[in-house]
Formats: C-alpha cells, sequence, structure tokens
C-alpha cells in the first residue's frame, strides 16, 4: 500500500529525513518510536504533504501512485489520513461545519454520493460514539478551549469520519490519561481492517498494549535504525535509547 | 498648481449652486468651504485617502447630477429576497416617496424641503468636515425620518439610494433621522450603482437618539468600481440610549466613512461594527470617533478587514473621553488579514482621555493567513480555496451576526461568500 524508499527531506535547508525506507502493507500495523526530535514528525508531515518540507531525493508510493505529486487534499481524498500531533485551534469554524465539506468533497472525489444534511448527523452520531465525544464540542470552534484529550479524540473522530486506507497518527497517545487513551486506541482498533493500515508514532511502549503493531521500528537521526517485532518495543521501554545511538553512531563512523 | 485646480474646480462648483432653499445653511457652508477649500494629502485627516486627486482624476463633470430614470422594477430586485418591510428610496439624492413604501404608522417621513427643522446641521456640523460643508452647501433636498417616542418599529425600514452619474457627476444625498424617547428602530441601507461610469457621491446623516431609544444602522457598500464617495454620519446620543452602526464595505473605487457617535449623556451606548473586502485596487477609509463626554458611557468598536490585489484599507478610530466622563467604558479593536504583497492597511487608534477612572482598551493586528490552519484542513480533503474560504469566512463572519434583519444578512452573507470563495 505504502512504499518509501531513500526518502530525504529538508528544512530550510537543514537536512532531517535522511534515507528512510518503509513498505507499509494492506492490514498491517507499524509503529516508529524513536527519541525527540529524530524526525517522526517531518516523515508523517512529508507524507501529508505539508510544504515548508522540501523533499530532496526518494520517493512514496501510496496505491500505486507517486504521493509526492499530489496536494494535500488529494492525498486526503486518495486516503491518507494524519492525526496531527499538534492539532490546530481554528477560532470560527466547528468541526461539522468544515467536515461536512471535507467528508463530501472525499467522497465525490471517490465517486461516491454525497452524504445530506440527515444522513451526515447519522453517520455523525455513530462515529461519536466511538470515540465517546460530546456533540456540543463538535459545533464549537475547532480545538480552541479544548483539553489534550479532546483535542486528540477530535482526530480520531474525524479519522471516522473520513475512512482513510492509511491513518498515520502522530504521538496521540502523548498527554493522555489511562482512560483517554483506551478510549482514542479504541476507536483506532474498530476503524482497523484487511484493507487499511496504520502507521502510529509513539514514544511509549504503553499504547502498543492497546494497538498492537506487526513491526516497530525505531527513527533516530533521519534514518529507520532498527526494525522489529513488538518486542522491541518492549526493549526499548526496559534500556532507553541510548544503546540504539551507540549503534546507530558506531554504524555511521 | 493642485491648489489652483482644487481652487477652480471648487469655486466653478459653488458658483453654481441653487439656493432656492436652505439658504442660510447653504451660505454659511460655502463661505466655510471659500475659506477651507477641500483637504489635500497635505490635511491630517486625509492624508492617505485624498478624495479631492481621486475627484481630478476621475470627474469629468463637477457638478450636481440630475435625477435619473428609475423604476418600480429597479426598486424591488435591489431589495433582498424575502423583505417585506417598509423602504425608502433616493435617486442621485433626490427622494422618490411614490417608488418608496410607508406602511407603518409609528414614524413620519417628510422632505427636507417641504418644512424648516432647526435639527438640520445641527448634528453634522460644517466646522467638522469640509465634505458635510460641501453637501451643506449644495445638497437640493433630502427626508426628515421621525421616529414617534414610545414605539417599537417592527420590521427594519430600508434606505436604498440609486447613484449614477446624470448630467453632473457630484451626488448629495442627505437624511436627518430623529429617533424619539424610548423608541427601538432598524434602519438598513444599500447604494445602487445604476451603471459603471464615475461619480462623487457625498452623503450626510444626521441622527438624533433621544433618551433610552435603541438605534441600528447596518450599510452595506458595494458600489460600482468607479464610484468615489464620502459618507459623513453623525450621531447624538442621549441618556439611556443604544445606537450601533455595521459598515459592510466591499466595492468601489475610493470610499471614505467619517461616522461620529456623540455619547452625550450617562447609561448610553454606542457601537459601531465595521467589514471591508477589499481587491483591485479599491480604497477604503474608516475614520471613527467616539465622544465620551459624560461619566458612565460605554463604546464597543470592533472592525475587520481582508485586503487583497493592490486595495487599500484605512482605518482610524478616534476615541475622545472628556474630563467629565469618569467610568467610562471604551472598546475598540481593528484585525486585518493582507492576502497580497501589494495590498497595504494602515490603522491606527487615536485616544485621548481626560479622565481618570476609566476602562478603555484597543488593540489593532495585521496578519496573513494561518498557513497552519491552511494544512490542517487542507490534510482533511478541502481543496486549498475552500479551505481559505472557511479560515477568511471564519474571521470576517462575525461581523455579520450585527445585522439583525436576517433578509439583509443573508444578502450580504451571499456576497461575502461569493468574494472570499473566489480568491476574495
Ligand atoms: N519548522 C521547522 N523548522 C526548523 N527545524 C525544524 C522544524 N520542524 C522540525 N525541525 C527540526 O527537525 C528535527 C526533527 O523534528 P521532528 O520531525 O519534529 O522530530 P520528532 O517528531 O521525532 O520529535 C528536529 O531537530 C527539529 O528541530
Ligand atoms: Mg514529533
Amino acid at each position: 500500500m505504502l512504499s518509501i524508499k531513500n526518502l530525504h527531506a529538508s528544512i530550510e535547508g537543514t537536512p532531517i529525513l535522511r534515507g528512510i525506507d518503509l513498505e507499509v502493507k494492506a492490514g498491517e500495523v507499524h509503529a516508529i518510536m524513536g527519541p525527540n526530535g529524530s524526525g517522526k514528525s517531518t516523515l508523517a508531515s512529508v507524507l501529508a504533504g505539508r510544504e515548508e518540507y522540501e523533499v530532496t531525493e526518494g520517493e512514496v508510493k501510496f496505491k500505486g501512485k507517486d504521493l509526492l505529486d499530489l496536494a494535500p487534499e488529494d492525498r486526503a481524498r486518495e486516503g491518507v489520513f494524519l492525526a496531527f500531533q499538534y492539532p490546530v485551534e481554528i477560532p470560527g469554524v466547528s468541526t461539522t461545519n468544515f467536515l461536512r465539506t471535507a467528508v463530501n468533497q472525499v467522497r465525490e472525489y471517490r465517486g461516491q454520493d454525497p452524504l445530506d444534511a440527515v444522513k451526515f448527523l447519522s453517520v455523525m452520531k455513530e462515529k461519536m460514539k466511538l470515540v465517546e465525544m460530546d456533540q456540543k464540542l463538535l459545533s464549537r470552534s475547532l480545538n480552541e478551549g479544548f483539553s489534550g484529550g479532546e483535542k486528540k479524540r477530535n482526530e480520531i473522530f474525524q479519522m471516522a469520519m473520513l475512512e482513510p486506507t492509511l491513518a498515520v497518527l502522530d504521538e496521540t497517545d502523548s498527554g493522555l490519561d489511562i482512560d483517554a487513551l483506551r478510549i482514542v486506541s479504541n476507536g483506532v482498533n474498530k476503524l482497523k481492517s484487511p484493507d487499511t493500515a496504520t502507521i502510529v508514532v509513539t514514544h511509549y511502549q504503553r499504547l502498543l498494549d492497546y494497538i498492537v503493531p506487526d513491526y516497530v521500528h525505531v527513527l533516530y537521526n533521519g534514518r529507520i535504525v532498527k526494525s522489529g517485532t513488538k518486542e522491541l518495543a518492549l526493549e526499548l521501554e526496559e534500556k532507553g535509547y541510548d544503546w540504539i545511538k551507540e549503534e546507530a553512531n558506531a554504524a555511521s563512523v | 498648481m493642485a491648489t489652483a485646480i482644487k481652487t477652480d474646480i471648487l469655486n466653478a462648483f459653488l458658483d453654481k449652486i441653487d439656493e432656492s432653499n436652505f439658504s442660510s445653511l447653504k451660505e454659511k457652508a460655502q463661505q466655510r468651504l471659500r475659506e477651507t477649500g477641500l483637504p489635500g494629502i497635505k490635511d491630517e485627516e486625509y492624508k492617505f485617502t485624498s478624495i479631492l486627486r481621486k475627484i481630478e482624476k476621475s470627474i469629468e463633470n463637477f457638478s450636481c447630477a440630475a435625477a435619473s430614470e428609475l423604476s418600480e422594477e429597479d426598486v424591488q430586485e435591489s431589495l433582498p429576497q424575502g423583505f417585506s418591510g417598509d423602504y425608502l428610496v433616493i435617486n442621485n439624492g433626490k427622494p422618490e416617496l411614490n417608488l418608496s413604501k410607508i406602511s407603518s404608522q409609528h414614524y413620519k417621513v417628510t422632505l427636507l424641503s417641504e418644512a424648516e427643522n432647526q435639527t438640520l446641521g445641527s448634528i453634522a456640523k460644517i466646522e467638522k468636515d469640509p465634505f458635510t460643508a460641501l453637501n451643506s452647501a449644495s445638497f437640493a433636498d433630502g427626508l426628515s425620518i421621525s421616529v414617534d417616542k414610545n414605539s417599537k418599529i417592527e420590521q427594519p425600514i430600508f434606505i436604498l439610494l440609486f447613484n449614477k452619474a446624470n448630467q453632473g457627476e457630484v451626488i448629495n444625498s442627505r437624511l436627518l433621522i430623529e429617533i424619539g424617547e424610548n423608541a427601538e428602530v432598524s434602519f438598513l441601507e444599500n447604494t445602487i450603482s445604476l451603471d459603471e461610469r464615475a461619480y462623487f457621491a457625498n452623503q450626510v446623516v444626521e441622527v438624533k437618539a433621544s433618551p433610552n431609544s435603541q438605534t441600528k444602522y447596518a450599510k452595506l457598500q458595494n458600489e460600482s468600481r468607479n464610484a468615489i464617495t464620502v459618507n459623513n454620519f453623525e450621531t447624538d446620543i442621549h441618556r439611556d440610549a443604544v445606537f450601533t452602526s455595521t459598515v459592510i464595505s466591499l466595492n468601489g473605487d475610493m470610499v471614505r466613512n467619517n461616522l461620529s457617535l456623540n455619547l452625550l449623556d450617562s447609561g448610553c451606548e454606542g457601537n459601531m461594527y465595521g467589514l471591508y473586502l477589499l481587491n483591485g485596487k479599491t480604497h477604503v477609509d474608516n475614520h471613527t470617533n467616539v465622544d465620551h463626554t459624560k461619566p458612565h458611557a460605554e463604546s464597543n468598536e470592533l472592525y475587520k478587514g481582508i485586503l487583497t490585489d493592490s486595495s487599500r484599507g484605512v482605518f482610524n478610530g478616534k476615541i475622545f473621553v472628556r474630563q467629565d466622563a469618569q467610568k467610562t467604558n471604551a472598546f475598540q479593536q481593528n484585525n486585518n488579514i493582507l492576502l497580497s504583497e501589494d495590498a497595504t492597511i494602515n490603522t491606527k487608534p487615536q485616544l485621548e482621555i481626560w479622565a481618570d477612572d476609566v476602562k478603555c482598551s484597543h488593540g489593532c493586528t495585521t496578519g496573513q493567513l494561518d498557513e497552519e490552519a491552511l494544512f490542517y484542513l487542507q490534510a482533511r480533503g478541502l481543496g486549498r480555496d475552500q479551505a481559505r474560504g472557511f479560515l477568511l469566512y471564519a474571521f470576517a463572519g462575525e461581523i455579520m451576526e450585527y445585522i439583525s434583519d436576517d433578509s439583509f444578512r443573508q444578502q450580504v452573507i451571499d456576497l461575502v461568500q461569493e468574494r472570499l470563495g473566489s480568491q476574495i
């Protein structure tokens, strides 16, 4: 589904990603871990099409298409969803307000009929339950004055509405208490299917107790320096990142 | 050299004035104008907005326009869809009572020429602004609207002005509005350009808001690309009265709004809301002035602007708090989004506070569209233009909420959304 080859990206001339290779197949869950500043959010942003990042080398194929060629909105319509590490606050725009337009633009792109107001509302109600979301919150200014947990649940709610094939969750678990974590992970798990894939970017192994990964990758200094199964996450939890850094630094000398 | 041209145009104009009515006001105004002339760019009040230079460039025949042909159909087409209230039609400054609808018993409309009115010229004083003097020196007629005390006018009154260069290109419209004690009324105003030719419309509106009255006045400025307009709006607000102005500026060549709220007593409240969405070369200048003279009065002001292409905006907000006006609450805010490199905004709060126990806040911001928010919406599948439209509407939308009439608000919202959907 997703194939990243030798991806290099920089911001304002500073290289951040220095050769990422990653293959994600339908039905799989990949976890990406790594110390702060190693490039995890950059990778997620490059996949979603954030303009500040310049791809200097490499390619990304999504369902056979050159992803890097597409505008951010077309990537979303193709089925890529990025749950932001820091969801943006937008005064004056409510979730319900923009999401109906978004959902219908996505549906149009996919050749589906638009949802009318009644149908939209009923789909919304159903997806709200998934993340135990309050409707009042959805008619308020987007993310403005939301708690950390509410912002993250709103991200997963939007994901549920947009029905992506590839979900990239950037530290969706950071700052969540156990209850919120359970709700968010539950939402993600219910949306999983044999046809979809998930990339979870996280700092903490505890998320992987809820969203069980098929593969775990460690990103360090803009490269994937180690890959393994979920046992790797446990090892990282126990030993920290220093040994990874040492290995990586030794290898690059 | 500019002075010579200025004197020529103005003197030639003043020499031709018909003084068969309002002669004493006209004479005083003329005399003053012959002394002061029209303001050029050296004039502090008009340094960003040289109406005079615009007139010299674009107006060929600087003399008063005659009323043009106007049909019932023109009127009906121009009212908002679904509007069912009364309306007053003004044709190049000339009131057209037979094209108007006056059904409510609770207010009276008369021609200014019909009966002498002591208030005329006493609120909008000729000394205050040369364009007020110019209107006062040359207007042919106008409307007096007087709302009975203790009455609530249920439906808003729509003031519909039609402008068109016709023989001359100077259009003077004049309104005198007197709101009785405890009365409640809402006015809506729109000006229609009947064709694309340049004209200079110079309006004077005087409002007397009697004690404990409540008045709203919402104005749409969406004239032709070649319209040059000065709008002098002067309001006396008496004890416990509330007056709210909303001005939406969408189109024109050069538009200058002089809006003054005189808070003359305790307990009164003056509100000024404005939105300007400018593109092309449109130039809109909002000069507002609120004068707190007595204790315990309140003023609120919020103006927002979105500018693109090489349009230009000016906001100048004067707040005057006199020594007597303790316990004043005055709030002012001006926020702008610039969408292009060539668009400019000059914004300036001007506070003069002579009382010591006041709450006064002001602020202005000028920024670009929030790229981070734009990306967020795009990442959820919204096209870039649509995402832009959402964000810009989110910024501007609150101003429209101050228009209380549903049909007019919808008309304005449609115009605004159309503009914002297409690159603004
Ligand atoms: N907008 C930016 N401008 C400059 N440097 C940036 C920007 N965004 C990220 N970086 C730098 O890129 C590196 C990777 O950041 P990031 O991808 O956010 O890491 P992670 O998500 O793994 O913590 C860091 O060194 C960070 O300082
Ligand atoms: Mg990050």
